[in-house]
């Protein structure tokens, strides 16, 4: 017997490309920023074949979460098929050996940026969204130890006076993307770049989402079924973006959050953002049978969880 | 049947709202404060008189519980903080004192005003640090505390970069008053506004403490804005009082020897 055939076969990478030691920090992490949901936890974040910025933060996560038996999703914008999604996705089943779907009621793990699906997440799956800059109080706050004692205090009062601001100004608040949030009565988090649309899905969420930031080296959980509430006035509410009267030129979907695209002729058409949701919309008028899951919002437009979103009249100056 | 009993003078009957004994600070080497004290009776205007350098200005910053003292104590007669050294408090509760209880106008809106926020917001701030959420609070009372110090209502949404010196006092002092303070602190309220504006706005100054009934310090090196509003003076040099007694009496009457200089001293 020699030596060689007693060591480990040899191989170029660790398993999920991040060597062990990476892997148990961010795990640990991971169960310190569940413990304290919305607080922003510091971690080492590591060096990957992709550029910080590009996901990173997102990937580190997954890759420590994963394993042989998982299914993997990756959203990006909300399709499956573009440059980044598929590139992230390949990387991830070639280092670790998982499953790939585009389908969001089979994937056990769902990387994404800017969206969360439309179709309900249940328990047991994990939601890892990509973040770009994990502090909501950049805003109002430029300096980073100010922000942090803000956290460490809960004194967000500054948020509500950029939200006077935006009512004062424009008659309703502006903040598209990454809408600040508090979750669990607690912290203030910036929920990732997702529209509006979608910040209410986290609120009493089934499943577990992991908010990770790579570039900035944070990372922030919402475990399943924590409030998170959208910061709003007691008399003027948080509003989602009015999808009413569009409808998705593959699927026919309505009240799902579109895409909207210019025509030549000056007009816009829609499609659902979600392109697995569509692909699946699109199999079933095909036929073929499909299992399509429950939305956060039917058809009609309204949540799922009844009370959540408020009316508001139109002008309150 | 009337009495023939004359009432006692205020001074003697009631307790002042502030009291602060053997203020000290020192920037390094320099005593800025030396061994201060001084009462502020409810309702009283007090002014603090004395050339740059004397102290005045860092006493205010004390008294607002922006700086730490090197020594001394500081009450105030408020239900919640009466018989504690304010000096002492924590972060949480002195944050809670200074939005609640205390208003201050600076000399530079700079450091009162957020310069990129509407002034109607800068007002709405003070509630909103003292916990309002609801819109149409926030709105109406920050119109109404810029109604009160005369701030022209059309431009109550306008950023105070775009408006005029004695405006932007004007927003400065709203937001001082917008929760209805105890003490009010008055930091150079005038100065770097002309002549006329400084009139018009020492009599909204004069008019608001009036009606609020609020315990005032002014602190001037103009004898004629303390003449205006003081009822009583305290005359600095080097971080000490040298002189204080009722404004008449002091101003037209000095009897110490810098004071009589600084009575005397005129372009």
């Amino acid at each position: 017997m020699t030596l060689a055939e007693l060591a480990r076969p040899a191989q170029d990478y660790s398993y999920a490309f991040l060597d062990e030691f990476a892997k148990r920090e961010v795990r640990r992490r991971i169960l310190k920023a569940i413990a304290i949901p919305g607080h922003q936890v510091p971690y080492a974040s590591r060096e990957l074949p992709i550029a910080r910025g590009w996901g990173t933060g997102g990937l580190q996560v997954t890759l420590s979460i994963a394993g042989p038996h998982d299914i993997v999703k990756v959203i990006d914008q909300g399709a499956d098929d573009s440059v980044n999604a598929v590139n992230l996705r390949r990387f991830i089943a070639r280092m670790t050996g998982v499953a790939t779907t585009s389908d969001a009621q089979l994937a056990t793990i769902i990387q994404s940026r800017h969206r969360i699906t439309e179709e309900r997440l249940r328990e047991g799956q994990v939601l890892v969204l990509q973040v770009p800059d994990p502090e909501p109080l950049r805003a109002v706050e430029p300096n980073i130890s100010l922000a942090r004692e803000m956290h460490a205090d809960a004194d967000y009062a500054l948020m509500w006076l950029g939200l006077y601001e935006q009512v004062v100004r424009f008659g309703t608040f502006m903040t598209g993307a990454s809408y600040p949030v508090v979750v669990h009565q607690r912290y203030l988090m910036s929920p990732s770049p997702i529209p509006r649309w979608d910040t209410p899905m986290l609120h009493q969420a089934a499943h577990l989402t992991l908010l990770s930031a790579g570039r900035e080296k944070r990372l922030y959980a919402v475990p399943p079924y924590t409030d998170v509430r959208p910061i709003e006035f007691e008399d003027v509410f948080f509003q989602v973006e009015n999808q009413q009267g569009r409808i998705c030129e593959q699927s026919g979907a309505v009240n799902k959050f579109m895409n909207e695209i210019p025509q030549p002729d000056g007009s816009m058409c829609y499609q659902a953002s979600d392109t697995g949701y569509v692909e699946k919309l699109v199999r079933r008028a095909r036929g073929e049978p499909v299992a399509i899951g429950a939305t956060y919002y039917d058809d009609d437009g309204t949540f799922y969880h009844p009370g959540y979103l408020k009316e508001q009249e139109p002008d309150h100056r | 049947m009337t009495s023939l009993a004359f009432d006692l003078p205020r001074l003697l009957t009631t307790a002042p709202l502030l009291r602060a004994r053997r203020l000290t600070k020192h920037y390094g080497a320099i005593p800025a404060v030396a061994g201060v004290d001084l009462d502020v009776y409810p309702g009283e205007v007090l002014g603090i008189v004395g050339e740059s350098g004397s102290g005045k200005s860092t006493i205010l910053r004390l008294l607002n519980l922006e700086e730490a003292p090197d020594t001394g104590d500081y009450t105030l007669t408020i239900d919640g903080y009466r018989g504690r050294n304010l000096f002492t408090l924590d972060r949480y509760d002195r944050r809670a004192l200074r939005v609640r209880h205390i208003g201050i106008v600076y000399q530079n809106p700079l450091h009162g005003l957020r310069m990129h926020i509407t002034s109607s917001g800068n007002v709405a701030e003070r509630l909103i640090m003292a916990g309002e959420r609801r819109f149409a609070t926030l709105r109406n009372a920050a119109r109404d505390a810029l109604d009160a110090s005369e701030f022209p209502l059309a431009r109550m949404d306008d950023i105070p970069r775009r408006l005029s010196g004695g405006m932007q006092q004007r927003v400065q002092l709203a937001k001082a008053i917008a929760l209805q303070p105890m003490v009010l602190l008055l930091d150079e309220p005038t100065t770097g506004l002309d002549v006329s504006v400084q009139a018009l706005v020492l009599d909204t100054l004069k008019r608001i403490q009036r009606e609020l009934h609020v315990a005032t310090i002014i602190v001037s090196h103009d004898l004629g804005v303390i003449r205006t509003l003081a009822d009583r003076v305290l005359v600095m040099r080097h971080g000490r009082v040298v002189e204080h007694g009722l404004t008449d009496q002091v101003l037209d009457d000095p009897q110490d020897a810098y004071t009589q200089q600084l009575v005397a001293a005129k372009l």
